[in-house]
């Protein structure tokens, strides 16, 4: 084994997604294939790299939770098929269910930083209208027979109403204010094109319509009050808190992203919109699921050497509001802190699992740009069967004015250690 | 005039599987995120899946016409900045709906049909805003030339059969294409693409190579194909691109464009010449509208188009090319009358071939590379053997030099042929061939060896050309194995192959054959067992009829040239010298043998054999052909010289004769398996309808027959 081996720095060079559509026969998406949706989003990285030969690619990752049909077939492999990357470029499909990209991310992250590839596409797709939520999937009777899990820890709403009941200080009330408020920034995101830029537009084609080109997300729905939220009922528990208005809804959508050594990014002229600071994913009680990017979230900070005060801005995945209020509960953050979710969450633009992680770091390396006052952020989401997952990452574009509050002066990310004496 | 002037055309067909023109508004990407614009996207869908491709018809038109006059109109409003046009996967358009087209029954119809198409595509070219089309796929005829007629176009790497095949199906690109495309592409290109190509097997065009020669202005992949188009017609309207088109030719023409102009008609006026003996109206109609359309304005060509258009139509040729095309090529031919049921069919899994010359190794060739299973050849010695499968090597390396096949299939095929002195190797074959030399007592001594080698449920299959199956069953101890399997030849080119029913040929054998044939993508044609079966036959009255009157004095020139009306694809006596004097004259005698007197075989023809000549017409030192004197000293003539128009009438009559002695006989279903195995056998040309409808509109069937052999309407004008 090679003594000379070094952990080499990995950065985000860029990532797109296809908009978001609402699953079922209604949506934009019923009528296309998942395969082809990730095939837009990776054809359009190639064009917007147009620096990266294609044969410089060392692997595809593509997650999806539900890995059959047109999300079979080693996804990773038949979209860098059917994307035209050269034969010699690999992939291979990745599950974490709705950390799926993020874990696509991450792994292929670990590949550069071991040394195994110099430049890789990672992202994630989910069909909830073709793959419902565990669809084809058969639990084993011992996780009921021996009590492994809570029955209820096998559906997602469920697990947030429990989370409700943990946590009695968050109310109905607080999640429909917060899930108003998501609506209401993206909203106001779309309206500052901030989210349109990493979109990339999908034609889509129903029995008697023609071709209609897809450029925006279909589950926003601006303009919703706190009162339009009162009124819905609340599917998992009667007089129960958790509803659609203050849930991620079920959708259909793809991401990927291009992560390379930061050599590889050098040699090859390619932007470095973020670079990785450390990641983490922790386990929980499968019945409060939505809690787990806490404490993936201190492992992370933890590996970092960092605290949270740290972190300038936050991209926590919504799958409900209540998960994401118990996260800033916990370190002590207000619901409308301005540094989490500046462009608003999954409550708003929808949440197609497998793919969501590229979602937040696309929107956290748009927030960098924008904001070099910022040094580190994060990006972080609830898993389910009781698992969290967190990534934090640097702002390249930072202005070095070291703007966070006292007491994080101790925090230097692990990477920068070889920098040091 | 408005699509809605056409309402009376389109209620003609009620039955018209409509091609829907879908309309959506599309917000163009600026490609900052934001919007261009709105854009009119219209997408041609018949609601069918790809294996209905979409047509045109006159409600289609009047549909799409509407649609379009409405976004001038929007346009006019400042409501769109852009429209374009699409299809549905795989098609554009394939053309116009030549059934329903067929059945217009008036001039005034054809006419009307004509304007209508010039009346909204020319929309497209008056819309206020840009026009564009994105060739997603197939588009062919009328579908190309929407395209045309548009201000800009995208095509799809992924797009293949692009063309204006009009000159072959026996019209004239008249929805603009044949003014729109030479000063788009260039007139030597548009020579290539509406006269060259559709005759030349109606060959087409690939997305990239139709981008190559400017038909399109850009050229994407399909995996986003209607994206990028669209994208890039964002930045044309927004004047980020800007198009460029080296090919184009502009009016008013300068000097070196109209003397391209003129000798690219010239070159259109020599190959059809070459290729149609000037037999069909279609191309010559196409090159004159080339030709006047120089110096035409747009409108004035519209306005011929519409005229020829019309014209040809109404002409037999159209009827019969669309009844050869249509109802035989692409229907009749992909399901054969009289095959029995495929169920029956028993699996072939390795291939016996008896002999090693040449034909026999180039069936060797075929059967290797389409069945994918072991062929062996077999022979009186090794070294024929080994020249058999040296041959079949050779041609699989040629291939995979001319990168037809990979090493990895070449390597594959090679493995699959082998070669033995032995039948002993047909022990475990299903399915022997015999290419031995074409005598009765080779053949049934050959079968009697195979037989007491192979299984009893060996397929025993004939390759005879002449020969009575029914006589080379007699002796077997299981005929109702053996079957007639005759090919033509170049073998991998010829798509017909005549598969012979003797009276013993089971059921199960014969849907074997038939399953063969399919797998070995021929087009099979089941023929009772009667002398020389379709192809040979009638060309062997053909020949009888021409070496006859040369024989009795008519001169080479005017007895070989006498058929160029009909356009066939050689004359008469450079066929002979192709096939070979003595195979020819062996085939014309054993025609006599079976059929007497009316198969002449000529003395002369035997003279030229005895005297080692290959043919009649030799080639002079100059390229010049000419029949040598001391060629015509060898032979003796007759004192009855006949005029070509004698001639051509005399072959008529006797095709008409031979043809209807050939039905009545049963030797075919009917006057259509003639027709599509002089077609796919001997080339004769589609606007002949094969050869029956020909003889319908002559009068030759009347003549000879006292009936037509097809009822009015069928394969010619109601």
């Amino acid at each position: 084994m090679s003594q000379n081996r070094q952990v080499r720095d990995v950065v985000f060079v860029d990532g797109v997604r296809t908009p978001f559509g609402k699953a079922g026969e209604k949506g934009i998406y019923a009528e296309t294939r998942a395969d082809d949706l990730v095939v837009k989003c990776i054809r359009e990285l190639m064009r917007r790299n147009p620096s990266l030969p294609a044969d410089r690619i060392d692997d595809v990752a593509i997650a999806a939770t539900t890995q059959t049909g047109d999300q079979g077939l080693t996804i990773g492999r038949t979209a860098a098929l059917l994307s035209g990357l050269p034969k010699s470029v690999p992939g291979f499909a990745i599950d974490r269910m709705c950390a799926g990209a993020m874990t696509a991310v991450t792994t292929t992250a670990s590949g550069i930083g071991f040394g195994a590839y110099d430049v890789v596409i990672a992202g994630g797709v989910e069909h909830m209208g073709h793959h419902p939520m565990g669809s084809g999937a058969d639990p084993n009777p011992r996780f009921m027979s021996e009590r492994l899990v809570d029955p209820a820890a096998l559906n997602m709403g469920n697990t947030a109403e429990n989370l409700h009941d943990r946590f009695p200080a968050i109310s109905k009330d607080r999640a429909d204010a917060y899930a108003a408020a998501s609506q209401a920034k993206l909203a106001a995101a779309y309206a500052e094109n901030l989210i349109q830029p990493d979109l990339v537009p999908v034609v889509t084609r129903k029995p008697g319509q023609g071709w209609r080109l897809n450029t925006v997300d279909e589950p926003p729905r601006p303009g919703t009050t706190v009162a339009d939220l009162a009124t819905l009922r609340t599917p998992f528990r009667a007089h129960g808190r958790v509803t659609a208005g203050n849930a991620a809804g079920l959708n259909d959508g793809a991401t990927a992203a291009v992560l390379a050594s930061a050599e590889a990014a050098e040699e090859l002229g390619l932007t470095v919109k973020m670079r990785l600071v450390s990641y983490a994913f922790a386990g929980v009680e499968p019945e409060v699921m939505g809690i787990g990017p806490v404490p993936a979230t201190e492992k992370a900070l933890k590996m970092a050497r960092l605290d949270i005060t740290d972190i300038g801005l936050f991209e926590i995945n919504e799958a409900f509001a209540v998960q994401v209020l118990s996260f800033l509960d916990h370190f002590g953050i207000a619901d409308d802190d301005d540094r989490v979710n500046r462009y608003g969450g999954a409550i708003a633009v929808g949440h197609p699992l497998a793919s969501s992680g590229v979602r937040l770091m696309n929107q956290l390396a748009r927030q960098f740009q924008d904001d070099p006052s910022v040094r580190f952020g994060i990006t972080a989401m609830c898993i389910g069967l009781g698992m969290g997952g967190a990534v934090i990452w640097e702002n390249p574009h930072w202005n070095g004015v070291d703007n966070a509050p006292a007491g994080s002066g101790t925090g230097t990310p692990a990477s920068d250690e070889e920098n040091e004496e | 005039m408005s699509a809605h002037g056409f309402k009376a055309l389109a209620e003609l067909f009620p039955d018209e599987i409509v091609t829907h023109s879908y309309l959506e508004d599309v917000e163009l990407p600026d490609g900052r995120g934001g919007s261009a614009g709105t854009f009119a996207l219209i997408t041609l869908d018949n609601g069918l899946d790809h294996r209905r491709p979409t047509t045109l018809g006159p409600n289609t038109l009047v549909e799409l016409g509407t649609v379009l006059e409405a976004q001038r109109e929007r346009a006019a409003r400042g409501e769109i900045i852009g429209v374009g046009v699409t299809g549905k996967p795989h098609f554009l358009v394939a053309g116009a709906d030549l059934s329903a087209v067929k059945t217009l029954r008036e001039r005034k119809s054809g006419v009307a049909m004509a304007q209508l198409g010039h009346d909204v595509y020319s929309t497209l070219n008056d819309l206020g805003v840009p026009s564009f089309v994105f060739i997603n796929g197939v588009a062919l005829g009328g579908g190309l030339e929407i395209a045309l007629n548009a201000n800009y176009r995208t095509v799809s790497t992924g797009a293949g059969a692009l063309g204006l095949p009009e000159a072959f199906i026996g019209l004239v690109p008249g929805w603009g294409g044949v003014y729109l495309l030479p000063r788009l592409i260039g007139p030597a290109n548009a020579v290539k693409v509406m006269i060259e190509n559709p005759l030349s097997n109606n060959r087409t065009l690939s997305g990239p190579a139709a981008f190559q020669l400017g038909i399109a202005d850009a050229l994407f992949e399909p995996a986003d194909f209607v994206e990028q188009s669209l994208a890039w017609a964002a930045k044309v309207i927004t004047a980020d691109i800007t198009v460029e088109r080296p090919n184009s030719v502009t009016d008013p023409l300068s000097e070196a464009d109209s003397e391209a102009w003129d000798a690219a008609v010239a070159r259109a006026r020599a190959f059809v010449e070459e290729r149609t003996s000037n037999a069909a109206p279609a191309p010559a109609r196409a090159i004159a509208l080339l030709e006047q359309g120089k110096h035409y304005t747009k409108a004035k060509s519209f306005e011929q188009e519409n005229l020829a258009l019309a014209d040809l139509m109404q002409t037999d040729e159209f009827r019969a090319t669309v009844y050869a095309f249509l109802d035989l090529v692409q229907k009749r031919a992909k399901r054969p009358a009289g095959a029995p049921d495929p169920a029956l069919a028993r699996p072939v899994t390795k291939v016996g071939v008896v002999g090693a010359g040449l034909m026999a190794s180039q069936l060797a060739l075929l059967f290797a590379r389409q069945l994918k299973v072991p062929v062996v050849l077999t022979d009186i010695d090794q070294v024929r053997v080994d020249k058999g499968v040296g041959y079949v090597h050779g041609e699989l390396d040629k291939l995979q030099a001319k990168g037809r096949i990979s090493p990895d299939a070449a390597n594959r095929t090679k493995a699959l042929v082998s070669g033995s002195v032995s039948k002993d190797v047909f022990a475990d074959a299903d399915f022997v061939i015999e290419a031995v030399f074409e005598e009765l007592s080779v053949k049934k001594q050959v079968f009697a060896e195979v037989e007491a080698i192979v299984s009893d449920s060996c397929i025993l299959a004939t390759n005879t050309s002449s020969l009575s199956v029914t006589a080379m069953a007699a002796d077997l101890l299981h005929p109702e194995r053996l079957v007639g399997f005759h090919f033509f030849n170049p073998v991998a080119v010829m798509p017909l192959l005549e598969i012979v029913q003797a009276p013993e040929t089971d059921d199960a054998v014969l849907a074997t054959a038939f399953a063969t044939a399919k797998t070995l993508r021929k087009n099979a044609v089941l023929v009772k067992d009667a002398a020389a079966f379709v192809v040979n036959r009638i060309l062997g009255r053909l020949f009888a009829e021409i070496t006859l009157v040369f024989d009795e004095g008519t001169d080479a020139a005017t007895a070989d040239n006498a058929l160029r009306p009909m356009g066939l694809p050689m004359t008469p006596f450079t066929l002979l010298a192709m096939v070979g004097l003595p195979v020819g004259q062996h085939v014309q005698e054993s025609l006599r043998a079976a059929f007497g007197e009316r198969f002449y075989v000529s003395a002369n023809q035997q003279k030229l054999i005895d005297a080692g000549k290959k043919g009649l017409w030799e080639t002079a030192d100059d390229g010049s052909r000419l029949v040598p004197e001391e060629t015509l000293a060898l032979l003796d003539f007759g004192d009855r010289s006949s005029t070509a128009e004698q001639v051509l009438a005399r072959t008529q009559d006797a095709l008409a004769d031979e043809i209807g002695r050939m039905l009545s006989e049963g030797v075919v279903a009917g006057p259509e398996d003639i027709d599509l195995c002089m077609i796919m056998g001997a080339g004769w040309p589609m606007h002949l309808g094969g050869i029956t409808p020909y003889l319908d509109r002559t009068g030759a069937s009347q003549r000879v027959t006292g009936s037509r052999f097809h009822p009015a309407g069928i394969a010619s004008r109601p």
